[in-house]
Parts: C-alpha cells; sequence; structure tokens
C-alpha cells in the first residue's frame, strides 16, 4: 500500500523526518519498500489564469494566451487542446526551472513561429503528477493567483511504499496507520469525523442477509438525482494518485478514499437497475456474473454474492458486477456499506485469479463496528461532490461477531521476552493501539481488542504488541544456550558425510538438480514409473517430479559435454519420488555418473575410458565404508536405462537397493554422448549402515595360499564360482580373490579360463599340505559338478 | 717364484686398473684364493728354513691382508661409481605433476549447510530431515495456517493434489519431530523446499535451514543471542544485527533479522540496495497453537524457531551473484568450490 506523508501528518504529525518516519515504521513491523517523491523537482511556477486565447497566426494547433499571475499579464503561446480563458493553470514563468527530465529544463522568453512567448503552461506530466497528459493540468478555481504551485497543491510531500504483512489489515487505512505512529511516536492523533447526513430523500430499497455468519452486517442507501459529469475534484484526484489508485469517477472515487482513508470497502449500484430486495447470499449451483471488468465467471457455491430478485449483483467484497454499476448517465445509487467475515472472502479472489483491493482488506478484516458511521461519512462526501439528496440507511444484521477479551499476565511478558516491562508500559501500549482496560490488578489486566484486530485474540498477541512498540532491539539477548548433555552419535551410522568425502576423493563433483523434470525424460530413464505430477508445474519441463537421480545427472553430462568438458565425475544426493499403490514414496538416493578417461589426462600414464567396473570400483568402495561390499550381491540384471549385458543390480539382505551399469547405447545415441557413460544410483539407508567392528585374536600361525585355475563356459559367472568355492573351501579360508580371466584359442571356443587365489589360515595350528590338498580337490569336484568346470592344465 | 713383494706390487696395479666387481673377484681368486699366488707362497714357506719361515710368514701375511683390503677398497669405490652412475640416469623432472585422480569436491549449497550443521553442532542442535512431498496438514495447518489464511498467498505452493504439496518451507520437519517426541527439542532442519516462483531473483527450488529450540522459560532475548551468535560464527565478522518486527504465522513475536552488509560493512552498496542492511532470516517465539497441536503445553514449555535461505548465505559468503547459477550444474562453476 502507498500512502501520501502530508495525508498522514493531517492525522499525526510526529516531530521526525520522512527519514526518522519511515524507519520507525519499518523498525516496528511496517516495512517501508520505497519513498518517491509526489511530484519532480521544479520552481518558478505559479498559479496562473488564462484571461484570453486567441488563435497562432502561423500555426493551426497552437495559441497566443494572455496569462495573468495576479499582478501582470504575460504573453504565452501555448499548444494544449484544453486551453481556454477561465482556466487556472500551473504557469511557469521566464526563470522557471523544471528537472523532471534528462536534465534541468529552464524556461526563457522565445520566439514561437515569430510570436513572443514569456513562459509555459504545464501538464501534470512536466510536473512529475503523472505518466503521461494529454492537456494542461486544471486548477481549481479556489486557488489564489500567483501562489508557488508546490505550496497551492503541497506537492512538497512524499509517497511512502509499505510492504505490509498480512496480519495487518488494520493499518490497510490512513486512520489505523495514524494510530501506530501515534503510538510508536508518542504524538497525538486527531479522531475523524463522521457527521450524520440528514434524510431529505425517502426513497429505500430493501436489504437482507441470508448468510447470518458470512454477512453480518449489510447497510445500503440511495442517494438520488446525482451528477456524475461533474467529475472528481483535484484534491480527491490528487489523493488517490498519491495512494496509487486511479480515478475513475466521482462515486467510485469516493468509495476509492473511504477504501483509503477508513481501510473500508463500499460498493455503489445504479439504483435504477436493481430489482426487489438486495440481499447477501451464498451462490447458487453454475450461477454467473459479468464482473465490472468485463469477464464473465461461473461461481462456486461457496462464494458469497450481493444479488437482487432478479439476479447476482456483485461478488461480495470482491468485485461489483457490470450490469449493476454506476456509469455516467447514472442519475441514483445505492451505496453499500457491509461488513463480511474474512473466512468467507479469504481466498476467494485468488480462486477466480483475481486481486482487489476490497479482497485485500476483507480477506484480512475490515473494523466491523465501522459501517454504521462510514456510510455517513461517504455520504456526506458523495453529496458535497456529486449531490443529491440521501435516503435512510437500511441494514440487514446477521450475526456480529463478539468482541474477545484477552488477559495479560505481566509475569508471562517477561517469561517470554526476557525482559521485564513495567505494567503501566503495558498498558499505555496497548491502550494506545486501541485494546481498552476492562480490569487489571498487579499481576494482570483484562483487555477488550479492539474490532479492527483480527489478529489478536491470545495472550502471546498481546505480548507481541508490547514487544514491537518497546523495541525489539531495545530487549537483551542472553548468549546461546550451551549444550546441556553429550553428544549422541550413533557408531551403526555412516554419517553421509563420509559417503560423500569418499567420492569426493574419488573425483566426483556434487551437483543440484532441480527435482521436478521433464515427463519425456523421466519415462525414457524409467520404466512406466507411476509418476508423480504437479497440478500447476512452472512449465512442462518441470512437471514431474523425478523418479530417480539419472536423469537430472544425464542433464548436467549434456549440459557440460556442450561446455568443451570430455571428462565428467557427478553424484547427487536427494529424494526421489514415485507412487506405489496409491501412497507416494519418497526415498533417499546417492546416484553417481562417469564419464570420459578414468584418470585426468597426463604425462605419466596411457588414460582409458571408463567402464562397468570403474562404476562398481566406486560403489565398492563406498560400500568399504559402510558394512563392506562383501554384505552386498551384484546380480546381473537389466534396466530401461541400462546397457542389458552390462548392468547389476544390487542387493542388500535379499532386496534390491540399487543399479550399477553402462547407460544403453540407445539412450547414449539419443543423447548424442560420443562416449560410454557408467552410472549407479543406490538407496542411501543402505549404505549408510556401519558395523561396529568385532575384533578377533590374531593367528600365530602360518597362511597356505594355493592358486586355482579353471575352464568353464563363457557364459559362467565368476561370482558364482567363488560362492561355490567359499562354500567348499572350509572355515579356514582368510581370502579368496579372482585374479586373472582369459578367453582365447587355448582355452577353446566358448570356453574361459578363471583363475582364483585361495588362502587359508587356522587360529591354533599349522595347516598341512595333505589338507590343503583335500579342500582343493573338494572344490574342483564341486565346480565340476556345478559348472562342469575343469581345471586348467 | 715371484718374492711377496713382487706380488703386491704386481696385485694392486692389477686391482687398480680393475673396472668392475667381476674382474676383481678373478684377481682375489688369482691372488689370496685357495689356489691363489699368496695362498702358493704360504704353502711353500715348509721349504724355507725354520729360522727363516717366521718372518717370511709374517711378510706374505700382510702382503695378504694388504692385497685383500685393497680389493675390498675398490669393490667399495666400483659399487659407489656404479651407484653414483644409476642415481645420476635416474634423475627426474621433479617440476612434473604427480600421478592421481582428479579432484571432486561437494555443491556449495552443500557446503552451506555443513557448515551451518557444524557451528550449531557445536552447541547441541541435532539435524532432522523430512519428505518434501507434505501434506497440507504438516505445511500448513499444523503451523498456524488455516485454509484460506491470506499468508498462503505468500507462499506460492505446488499442489500434487489439493491436499498435498512441495513442502513450501522446512518448517513442517519441525512438526513432525515435535509429534514424535518429547521435548526439550533441540534442532535443526536443512533442506530442499519448492515455490511456483521462477525469475531472477527466485528459483522454483531452493535451501533452507529452520532451528528450532523447545525447553522451559525459553525467552525472545535467548532467540536473539542464538541468531546474533550464529550470523557472527558464520560470517566471521562481528556484524551489527537487528531485529525488525514481522509476521509468520508459526511465531509470535516474529522478526525479521538484518545484518549489516558484508560487501560495504554497512555504507551501502548495491548487494544492500543501498540501506546497509541485509535481510538474512525470519524467527520468532514458537506459537502457543503450534505448540498445542503438537502436544507440548505452552504453559510449561516454549521456544523459539528461525529460518534462512541457503542460496542466499552462501552467496553472500562466496560471492555468487546469479542465484540460477546453482542448479546449472556447470562444472567450471562448481569447481570453485573445492
Amino acid at each position: 500500500m502507498i500512502f501520501s506523508e502530508n495525508w498522514l501528518r493531517e492525522f499525526v504529525d510526529p516531530d521526525m523526518t520522512t527519514e526518522q518516519l519511515v524507519e520507525t515504521l519499518t523498525m516496528a513491523g511496517l516495512e517501508v519498500d520505497s519513498v518517491s517523491p509526489a511530484a519532480s523537482q521544479f520552481s518558478g511556477i505559479v498559479v496562473g489564469r488564462v484571461d484570453d486565447v486567441q488563435p497562432h497566426p502561423d500555426a493551426d494547433k497552437l495559441s497566443v494566451c494572455a496569462v495573468s499571475d495576479g499582478e501582470s499579464v504575460y504573453q504565452v503561446v501555448c499548444g494544449a487542446p484544453n486551453v481556454r480563458a477561465g482556466l487556472l493553470i500551473p504557469f511557469a514563468k521566464v526563470g522557471a526551472v523544471l528537472e523532471g527530465g534528462e536534465k534541468p529544463f529552464k524556461i526563457k522568453a522565445a520566439k514561437l513561429r515569430g510570436v513572443e512567448s514569456n513562459g509555459m503552461l504545464c501538464s501534470a506530466e512536466e510536473l512529475g503528477m503523472a505518466e503521461s497528459s494529454d492537456g494542461l493540468l486544471e486548477l481549481p478555481q479556489t486557488l489564489t493567483l500567483g501562489e508557488d504551485i508546490r505550496s497551492a497543491l503541497q506537492l512538497d510531500d512524499q509517497l511512502v511504499e509499505l510492504d505490509l504483512t498480512p496480519n495487518r489489515g488494520d493499518c490497510l487505512g490512513m486512520i489505523g496507520l495514524a494510530r501506530e505512529v501515534g503510538v510508536l511516536s508518542k504524538s497525538a492523533v486527531k479522531a475523524i469525523d463522521y457527521p450524520v447526513v440528514p434524510v431529505t430523500s425517502d426513497r429505500t430499497v430493501a436489504v437482507a442477509t441470508e448468510a447470518p455468519d458470512a454477512c453480518p452486517k449489510y447497510l445500503g442507501r440511495v442517494i438520488e438525482g446525482v451528477d456524475l459529469s461533474v467529475g472528481s475534484p483535484l484534491w480527491l484526484q490528487e489523493r488517490l494518485r498519491r495512494s496509487g489508485v486511479r480515478s475513475i469517477d466521482p462515486v467510485v472515487d469516493v468509495t476509492n478514499l473511504m477504501l483509503l482513508e477508513l481501510g473500508h470497502p463500499m460498493h455503489a449500484f445504479d439504483a435504477d437497475k436493481l430489482e426487489g430486495t438486495v440481499s447477501a447470499r451464498m451462490a447458487r449451483d453454475g450461477e454467473k456474473l459479468t464482473l465490472l471488468d468485463g469477464k464473465e465467471v461461473e461461481l462456486e457455491p461457496s462464494t458469497l454474492l450481493i444479488a437482487d430478485d432478479a439476479q447476482a449483483l456483485a461478488m461480495a467484497g470482491v468485485m461489483g458486477g457490470l450490469s449493476s454499476s454506476v456509469t455516467n448517465d447514472t442519475r441514483s445509487i445505492f451505496l453499500e456499506c457491509a461488513f463480511f467475515a474474512p473466512i468467507s472472502i479469504a481466498g476467494k479472489a485468488r480462486s477466480y485469479g483475481m486481486h482487489t483491493d476490497a479482497s485485500h482488506r476483507y480477506e484480512r478484516g475490515v473494523d466491523f463496528s465501522l459501517q454504521e458511521s462510514a456510510i455517513e461519512r461517504a455520504t456526506a462526501l458523495l453529496l458535497e461532490i456529486v449531490g443529491g439528496k440521501a435516503g435512510p440507511v437500511s441494514a440487514a444484521y446477521g450475526r456480529v461477531p463478539d468482541a474477545i477479551e484477552v488477559e495479560l499476565n505481566f509475569a508471562n511478558v517477561e517469561r517470554l521476552l526476557g525482559i521485564k516491562v513495567a505494567a503501566e508500559e503495558c498498558l499505555s501500549i496497548l491502550s494506545g493501539l486501541g485494546f481498552e482496560l476492562l480490569n487489571s490488578n498487579s499481576e494482570c489486566a483484562l483487555f477488550k481488542v479492539p474490532t479492527f484486530r483480527f489478529d489478536c485474540s491470545i495472550e502471546a498477541d498481546l505480548i507481541e504488541e508490547i514487544a514491537r512498540v518497546f523495541g525489539y532491539n531495545n530487549m537483551p539477548e542472553t548468549p546461546s544456550m550451551s549444550r546441556d548433555q553429550l553428544s549422541k552419535f550413533s557408531e551403526s551410522v555412516l554419517p553421509m558425510a563420509a559417503l560423500k568425502g569418499r567420492l569426493v576423493a574419488e573425483g566426483f563433483q556434487e551437483a543440484i538438480n532441480y527435482s521436478f523434470i521433464e515427463p519425456a525424460l523421466a519415462s525414457l530413464i524409467c520404466p512406466e514409473p507411476k509418476l508423480v505430477e504437479l497440478q500447476n508445474p512452472i512449465s512442462k519441463e518441470m512437471s514431474v517430479m523425478r523418479p530417480s537421480i539419472l536423469p537430472g545427472l544425464l542433464s548436467t553430462l549434456a549440459y557440460n559435454l556442450n561446455r568443451q568438458r570430455d571428462r565428467v565425475r557427478i553424484f547427487e544426493a536427494g529424494l526421489v519420488f514415485d507412487r506405489q499403490e496409491s501412497e507416494i514414496t519418497q526415498i533417499r538416493k546417492i546416484a553417481g555418473l562417469m564419464y570420459g578417461a578414468q584418470k585426468p589426462e597426463s604425462w605419466a600414464d596411457k588414460n582409458t575410458a571408463v567402464d562397468f567396473f570403474d562404476a562398481k570400483g566406486v560403489v565398492e568402495s563406498v560400500m568399504d565404508l559402510g558394512r563392506g561390499s562383501a554384505a552386498y550381491q551384484f546380480c546381473a540384471s537389466t534396466h530401461t536405462a541400462m546397457h542389458p549385458g552390462q548392468c547389476a543390480e544390487i542387493k542388500l539382505e535379499g532386496r534390491v537397493v540399487g543399479v550399477v551399469g553402462v547407460l544403453h547405447p540407445r539412450l547414449q545415441r539419443h543423447f548424442g554422448f560420443p562416449q560410454t557413460v557408467v552410472l549407479f544410483e543406490i538407496e542411501s539407508e543402505a549404505l549408510l549402515r556401519h558395523d561396529i567392528p568385532a575384533a578377533e585374536p590374531l593367528s600365530r600361525y602360518p597362511e597356505v595360499s594355493r592358486d586355482l585355475a579353471i575352464v568353464v563356459e563363457s557364459t559362467v559367472e565368476a561370482g558364482g564360482i567363488v560362492e561355490c568355492i567359499r562354500a567348499n573351501a572350509g572355515d579356514q579360508l582368510v581370502a579368496l580373490k579372482v585374479f586373472d580371466v582369459y578367453e582365447g584359442e587355448s582355452v577353446g571356443e566358448g570356453k574361459k579360463s578363471i583363475a582364483l587365489g585361495l588362502t587359508w589360515q587356522d587360529a591354533s595350528r599349522t595347516l598341512g599340505d595333505d589338507e590343503i590338498s583335500g579342500i582343493i580337490a573338494n572344490c574342483i569336484k564341486a565346480l565340476a559338478a556345478d559348472f562342469n568346470a575343469e581345471l586348467r592344465v | 717364484m715371484a718374492t711377496p713383494d713382487g706380488l703386491l706390487s704386481e696385485a694392486l696395479e692389477a686391482i687398480k686398473d680393475s673396472n668392475d666387481e667381476k674382474s676383481l673377484e678373478l684377481l682375489r681368486v688369482h691372488y689370496t684364493g685357495k689356489k691363489g699366488a699368496v695362498t702358493a707362497q704360504l704353502k711353500a714357506l715348509g721349504q724355507l728354513p725354520p729360522e727363516e719361515r717366521p718372518a717370511a710368514g709374517e711378510r706374505i701375511n700382510v702382503v695378504k691382508r694388504q692385497i685383500d683390503s685393497a680389493i675390498t677398497e675398490r669393490k667399495e669405490a666400483l659399487v659407489e661409481r656404479s651407484l653414483n652412475a644409476k642415481l645420476e640416469a635416474e634423475k627426474l623432472d621433479i617440476t612434473l605433476p604427480g600421478r592421481r585422480q582428479s579432484q571432486g569436491g561437494l555443491h556449495p549449497i552443500s557446503l552451506t549447510i555443513d557448515r551451518i550443521a557444524a557451528i550449531f553442532a557445536g552447541s547441541g542442535y541435532e539435524v532432522a530431515e523430512g519428505p518434501e512431498i507434505e501434506d497440507d496438514y504438516h505445511n500448513f495447518e499444523a503451523l498456524n495456517i488455516p485454509a484460506h489464511h491470506p499468508a498462503r498467498a505468500m507462499h506460492d505452493t505446488f499442489y500434487i493434489d489439493p491436499a498435498t504439496v512441495l513442502r513450501t518451507h522446512t518448517s513442517p520437519v519441525q512438526v513432525r519431530v515435535m509429534e514424535g517426541g518429547k521435548p526439550p527439542f533441540k534442532m535443526i532442519c536443512p533442506g530442499r523446499v519448492y515455490r511456483c516462483d521462477s525469475d531472477l531473483t527466485h528459483t522454483p527450488m531452493f535451501h533452507q535451514v529452520e532451528g528450532l529450540l523447545i525447553d522451559e522459560d525459553v525467552s525472545f532475548a535467548d532467540l536473539k543471542g542464538t541468531v546474533i551468535e550464529f550470523l557472527r560464527a558464520y560470517f566471521e565478522a562481528d556484524l551489527p544485527v537487528r531485529f525488525r518486527p514481522s509476521y509468520f504465522p508459526f511465531t509470535e513475536p516474529s522478526a525479521e533479522v538484518d545484518m549489516g552488509c558484508v560487501a560495504c560493512n554497512g555504507e551501502g552498496c548495491r548487494i544492500c540496495s543501498h540501506t546497509g542492511w541485509l535481510e538474512v532470516m525470519g524467527c520468532g517465539m514458537v506459537h502457543p497453537r503450534v505448540l498445542e497441536m503438537s502436544n507440548i503445553d505452552p504453559a510449561t514449555h516454549n521456544g523459539f524457531a528461525f529460518g534462512m535461505g541457503v542460496e542466499r548465505l552462501a552467496m553472500l559468503r562466496y560471492g555468487v551473484g546469479d542465484l540460477r547459477t546453482y542448479f546449472e550444474n556447470d562444472l567450471r562453476f562448481l569447481q570453485q568450490f573445492n
């Protein structure tokens, strides 16, 4: 909301500069966004009167005017279309300086098309009072000729823009703001006056409320015989302009002035377009309404309406309808002044994609004791500007809210704020803010919450008000509370930082991608996933929640390959989302991508491109931080995104917890990656378990090692061979390694040789050769039976 | 037969001329070996008259020792010479770079979160995490933001369905922790949050760290102390900090926290919009209704909560100019933080 400093000072005039006022407001929670002048800088412009207008002899569009400043008459050439004798206008005399443009502009005597011109007649735009103008600024006849225009129009004014928080609806009107400034600056606040307008017409419109909770008060009156052709006076236009509101017509302008002054929205209907009783009721199913802005809306049954016997007239508290609107031809108006409960208006405008000054105030709360007097003030002003005769006020009442009473315990002020605020000061702050003291003793006080404070209903609300006015920065600060117990951290959980640190040591850079991705990308990577879609995405490209981190990493790879990187190692940790049954699952995963050479390019090494085993190696090294890679199984598997022969699912305790593999060549081509991409993605939880070490005594007896080379069909997996050996090599087997895999002529077509190193050790004795030979024989027998393996000779 | 002295001078000459260990060994065999010339003279001592034997024997032994020690000496010299030659040949250009894996690194957002967590861990705050797809209750209702509350308009919420949202802040984690335990609580909740807003200064996803302390007799003064101490620790500077009343439905009193601009020391610059102040976090005393909804009795327990934008802190700390660079993942950007 924007307000004029001068207007505020009509109500409360603290001994403060603009800067101090702005600082005071900001530090009381009414944040000032900006301050700008009401008009541009200029000097030497006075109130002038056009006494005579003659056509310019050599230019059709120019006039030669005689302009008086009350003392002398000057000849001025003017091009404005609205120049006419009798007009009062801003007159820039010779020597005046206008500073609105890029550089100051000094008015000099000059000849325009051969005719002498001594000064300039100004438009609102030229004075920095409007974005654009199409003629001279017409001044009211009440101004004194020759008076400096800055003082005549009070242009030395600042427009202050406030960014109010939603709880402070009470400051959305000048009287509320003035009350606040009065308390903050300890200055007197002028009371606003609510005249009672004499009733001079007996014309009425019946009113009713069929929604007693949504519309607890509905007041209205007819003013007949109005004349809108008079336009709004300059002071009213200026007041609106300096509040950031456009002048429309005198009736709308007066209701807008009430909105700005009292914080109370009002609406005027064309009384001649109403039929029967005007009532507040909920919309009917399928009911339609064409709004003032020409938009037709189909109303939801939860929308509160103003309607007459024939049709819907307005969306209550949001916007009026077109059919009953006031126009230039309107002769009689029906002025509405109602209280709509915040809950019945809140969110309504937004649900129709609208936001109006009225809805902004009603949803935050409008003073529900104000309607009877506000309608009088508006009527008085209307009569003054558009004339007419006021009829009696019709009123319908529903369930008007009760004023709330709240008890303040002074001890709780200290408990919550950490400082003792004297009881008298608490009372003074609250009463200044409009809280009525009902009774008090040395320990506590009972207050009635003012009808304009919808944000105060409990003791904490009152304490906040005290804190705010007392000043947050006047309150003490105590050192942060120190540790009061030793830290508890479990050794059976591996810290995420350790896991990430391992990847960083392997050369991985951490990436953070958006959690929402393109549906096409999601389904490319994840087969028929039950994707979680956003109802209101920013764009199609960010419309489904990622079912995997991998698509983001692939996009990151593409982004960096486009920027001349040729070796990329990236990882990301975070949640992935999908639907199982109807439930949304959110699982924390960690994923990595490797592309390009195994090591950074170096003079020292021949460098080969990464393959499956580089990724598996990284995964194993991460596993070794926690439970050890032996706790996991890698099983050949398929995955839409992966090469069918170079993909493993990772199992922990029989459950699939991750995948590692080479990006499917089809997808590699799809993305246009020149080289192989290897990927892994694992549930973080499965990696973050750590076994607490259980130490065993070391054996004093020697280790015995034997190598074993066998020949099997090439399709046989080394993993199976290893498992078979483990099962048959006895408890004393302490190490088992595959140290060579060979395929070639010497082992025969379709065969491969696998060489293994086995090591045994016993805790209590030296193992004999015969014993080991026996074990080996058992292993060979088992391998022959299970895998048709032969000993390589 | 040569005299011992003749043998000696002949052997010393030959040893001097020898250039490798192998020829030295041959000389040893030739002179002092079992069948060597000097050994032969010892064996021939018996042919001398008995009175000459001791002196002659003595002389031959001296010659033998001299030859052996000359050989040893020469051998050591040769070993030393060949080692020196080898070392000379093995000299490296040590200015060449070492053999290593490339350097990886953490994202600046992670670095910032880790740093915040470390600062608070020193005072016993634990880290809690929660879901990012939240139900309306935890994201709004339990934080005293009922349906149609005007504050909901400030949140630009992404919806999955009318009752399910992408969390708009990390505050629901507080609720989940409070629901599931008993006070005291002392924790921070870092993580991703989402708002349906995208322009130069907003990304639809960003990160927050929320802090919560619930105990007996916690006051606004404790909140102020904690926040000031944190900011000074994070920025490692004795910054001015001020508190401005604000509004969050889940705290009361609520405050925005400004600190002196780190770029201009409060002089006023582009970064602080020429105010000298930077808005860095929101905070307040936990609203009694929020406590009640999480089954905590506001009469016995209260506390404070604070929340800050990680991107903003990282921007100020590391001089990142453009918010969007955080999520483009350009390696050239990310590697600056390694």
